[in-house]
């Protein structure tokens, strides 16, 4: 790939922001618009960036094939997971309500690792979907 | 007046529904076909936010001193929907690359030509 | 009331821009186009008081989807020019015209009798959306009332909608994940599936 000046300094500075702004996007969707689907969106579009940039081998070496699949099906294990804790405790199925001490501290708790799995699984999913895609292209 | 404002919403629903529903019936390229699909799905969005729409609502964040919200069901469902859709039209462009990869085209026509001259 | 007018200015864009899309013929350029409806989307999401859907919308459709098509492009190019013009169908499409006609105007007839868009007392307004505004905040403690629906009212629904993400990214991989066989091996591999 032809090296771009422009594009490469500017993508170095862009692109840590648009990664804070996905953390700040997942962590705060319990106040401000944002929540798991969008984090991972935005993360996943950081990392496609980064790849358009910088050329596919590159960002392969960063985030390796095998470990994008395992946090696909992290994030629904983490997101299940918390369903069978629940019924664990005594509760129904995905009932956050005696995960912590009274109810708002067991819901804030269920919900906070219910949009960190959604968010993991997306931003995972969207990653595969655009390697799966422009992988194709190289012989 | 009054009545084509309130209503101006669900009738560019409906072009928009239509011109989507046109696109894929009408049109022999798989890739703008799906296009025509996501026209569609972008529509039945709008139908369900406008029909959760209230005058003067704000944001279904609640906050002291506002009364009036918007309805936070559609949103909900439109938000998971718009994330589903992509996954799904990615699948959908996953079998227009393999059928490009087996036919050489991406025209209906000429792999429905090419079924027929085996 | 500016509302109102930034609405109705901004559905006509989109559908200007959706018979656009229809109507033009370079696959290239109705994918920009297609970015450009979704950013008006998101636009229009924001105008009818739905954020989070507006968010979703900008880095899905303006961003991931429009990246997804140009590689899909990318890949199912025409070997010569025109890479990227649909061929011309052989005949006017008459009858799908008719159906579309038709199916249009008995939905502007249905929606006769569908409340005005924004009136607070509609039928979806006063039953289950005001138990969710008055009881999110004392359930839940979270004041985005999206998200407790989405994470705790519907908790399994959206555990659905992720294993349905989880899936399609599952099926893409099993398509088009591994590398493209070469197309002799390709041929051979057909050869021996037929006689089998």
């Amino acid at each position: 790939m032809r090296p771009n000046l422009i594009l490469h300094v500017i993508a170095k500075f862009v692109i840590p922001l648009i990664i804070l702004f996905a953390l700040y996007v997942q962590f705060h969707g319990d106040f401000g618009p944002g929540g798991g689907f969008q984090a991972g969106v935005i993360f996943s579009a950081a990392f496609i960036l980064y790849s358009l940039v910088f050329g596919l081998e590159t960002a392969e070496k960063i985030i390796p094939h095998h470990w994008l699949r395992i946090l696909a099906s992290l994030g629904v294990v983490i997101y299940a997971g918390v369903g069978i804790e629940s019924l664990i405790l005594g509760g129904n199925y995905l009932d956050y309500t005696l995960l912590g001490s009274n109810q708002i501290a067991g819901q804030h708790l269920g919900i906070l690792l219910v949009e960190l799995g959604v968010g993991i699984t997306v931003a995972a999913a969207m990653l595969i979907l655009f390697f799966a895609f422009a992988g194709r292209g190289r012989e | 007046m009054e009545f084509i404002i309130g209503h101006y919403n669900y009738w560019v629903v409906i072009v928009l529904m239509m011109v989507g529903l046109y696109t894929v019936i009408s049109r022999g390229n798989l890739v703008k076909k799906i296009i025509g699909l996501n026209i569609f799905q972008v529509s039945v969005f709008f139908l369900y936010i406008s029909l959760g729409t209230v005058e003067g609502g704000a944001a279904p964040i609640i906050a002291e001193g506002v009364k009036v919200y918007s309805n936070p069901l559609p949103h909900v469902l439109i938000l998971t929907a718009i994330v589903v859709g992509v996954a799904t039209t990615a699948l959908a462009l996953a079998l227009v690359v393999r059928i490009k990869e087996t036919y050489g085209t991406i025209e209906e026509d000429e792999i429905h030509n090419l079924d027929h001259s085996l | 009331m500016i509302d109102v007018v930034v609405d109705i200015i901004l559905l006509t864009f989109l559908a200007t821009t959706s018979i656009a899309i229809m109507r033009m013929t370079n696959l290239f350029a109705i994918v920009m186009l297609f970015g450009i409806f979704s950013l008006l989307s998101a636009g229009l999401f924001v105008v009818m008081d739905a954020p989070d859907v507006a968010f979703t919308e900008a880095a899905v459709g303006a961003g991931i989807s429009t990246v997804l098509m140009l590689a899909t492009l990318a890949l199912v190019k025409r070997p010569k020019e025109p890479y990227y013009d649909e061929a011309p169908r052989a005949h006017r499409a008459w009858l799908p015209l008719i159906v579309v006609t038709i199916t249009g105007s008995a939905l502007v007839y249905g929606t006769w009798d569908i409340p005005n868009f924004g009136s607070p007392d509609a039928p979806s307004q006063t039953h289950v959306a005001r138990f969710y505004l008055e009881n999110s905040m004392p359930d839940t403690g979270v004041p985005n009332t999206v998200t407790a629906v989405l994470a705790s009212y519907r908790g399994f629904d959206t555990l659905g909608e992720v294993t349905v993400i989880f899936t399609a990214a599952v099926a893409v991989l099993l398509l088009i994940g591994g590398k493209r066989p070469k197309p002799a091996l390709r041929s051979k591999d057909e050869e021996a599936q037929d006689e089998a």
